[in-house]
């Protein structure tokens, strides 16, 4: 990072992902200690990620460059594109609703859980709860609204691991329009 | 004096319209500092226009009409008070201070102003991104650029409404668009990243502050080449 200033182009610095994976792992198990129910944890996990997706926002338009988003799907295609550059997989996108206002993110592969059994006791822990906080967080500085929760998750036993993103409405914008 | 590049300011404005970053570019300003003896009458006419006191008419000696009172007999002057008594109605009134040293100068933006004009330029912004002539295939983007017979201002508006205004002079001819998306890339870079910066408050950050002066030291040749070679679509296929 501190090389950017000299650079033509931008430097995505590359790490590890067991790093960043078991940074999260920590984090996680921090929360555990300090959480009385899983309840309590789901809602920190996305509460940090609602404010990581605050600043990541800014990072992905700097570093993409992007215009607004004029439908859901475009929404859509930016939240895959988004995995790629900062998770390093494109998830499928799915299950669009009939009114286009709701999808599905399947996650196949999710390098976050690599190394992960959850315990009897942590059932209701969404492991990966941090994710809906940033999709929410990000969404919001583009003036969109969206909720978004788990539909199926692969450590409680289901098939693969689904989230499910939901319009809600437009933030109406005190901001003028900025379009391109 | 040393003009590497023609920027003179750098400012930016969050979403709401406050100003939470200002960056002087200070041996790009130019020195207007006049300092001159008079006896009495004084033969300058002065005024106090709100923070300062400023010469309404009678220009001499490249004491022009505009510029402010900044020093009496050395001494800095703020408001319009000097030892107790106010400058114009006492003391420069007086027969006895005479002879006067008075040093007079264009003064620069006070903190406030610089508020002032941040807030102020996000309204104009808003009625400039009105549909006032409406267009069915694109929509008004606001105040891209403002040109004025001494400098020129570029503004760029991030999808989530923070500005980046860039001052320089006229004959700058850089491209400045990417010297904003530069800028934007810094202020992600080293203000969001810190965990310690709350959103939409003022930036105190010094690598920031460090980073955007290594990016306007720069001599316009080499700001030019990186920023015309590196730019656009190219950065952005860099990151997959």
């Amino acid at each position: 990072m501190s090389k950017q200033a000299n650079k033509n182009s931008i430097e995505t610095k590359k790490i590890n992902s067991d790093l960043f994976v078991l940074t999260y792992g920590a984090i996680v198990a921090q929360l555990v200690k300090e959480c009385d129910n899983a309840e309590e944890i789901n809602k920190q996990l996305d509460k940090m990620g609602y404010n990581i997706g605050l600043r990541l926002i800014e990072d992905y338009l700097s570093k993409t460059q992007m215009t607004r988003c004029h439908d859901f799907k475009d929404v859509a295609e930016r939240i895959q594109n988004a995995f790629r550059i900062y998770l390093g997989f494109a998830p499928t996108i799915t299950n669009w609703s009939a009114a286009q206002d709701e999808f599905s993110i399947l996650i196949d592969y999710n390098p976050l859980t690599e190394f992960v059994e959850l315990p009897d006791h942590l059932s209701n822990l969404r492991y990966c709860n941090l994710l809906c906080g940033v999709i929410r967080g990000a969404l919001e500085m583009v003036q969109i609204d969206v909720q978004v929760y788990f539909l199926q998750d692969y450590l409680r036993g289901d098939q693969t691991t689904e989230l499910r993103v939901r319009f809600m409405k437009k933030i109406e914008d005190v901001l003028p329009r900025n379009d391109d | 004096m040393n003009r590497s590049n023609g920027i003179y300011s750098i400012y930016i404005i969050s979403k709401s319209g406050g100003l939470i970053y200002n960056y002087d570019v200070e041996s790009n300003f130019p020195v207007t500092d006049v300092e001159k003896t008079f006896s009495y009458p004084l033969d300058i006419k002065l005024e106090f226009i709100k923070p300062r006191i400023i010469v309404g008419f009678g220009q001499r000696d490249n004491i022009r009409v505009g510029y402010s009172l900044l020093a009496i007999n050395g001494d800095q002057i703020s408001g319009r008070k000097y030892k107790d008594q106010d400058v114009l109605d006492e003391y420069l009134a007086n027969e006895e201070n005479y002879p006067v040293n008075l040093k007079f100068g264009l003064a620069r933006l006070t903190t406030n102003e610089k508020i002032v004009m941040a807030s102020m330029f996000h309204s104009m912004y808003a009625i400039a991104a009105l549909q006032i002539v409406p267009q069915k295939d694109r929509f008004c983007t606001g105040i891209e650029a403002m040109e004025t017979n001494n400098f020129r201002l570029n503004c760029y508006q991030t999808l989530t409404g923070v500005k980046f205004l860039v001052i320089s002079d006229l004959n700058d001819s850089t491209n400045k668009d990417l010297l904003l998306r530069k800028i934007y890339e810094l202020y992600v870079d080293y203000a969001l990243k810190n965990p310690f910066y709350k959103l939409e408050m003022p930036i105190r950050c010094e690598l920031f502050d460090i980073n955007l002066a290594q990016l306007l030291e720069k001599n316009d040749k080499t700001l030019n080449e990186e920023l015309g070679s590196g730019g656009g679509e190219s950065s952005s296929s860099n990151i997959f």
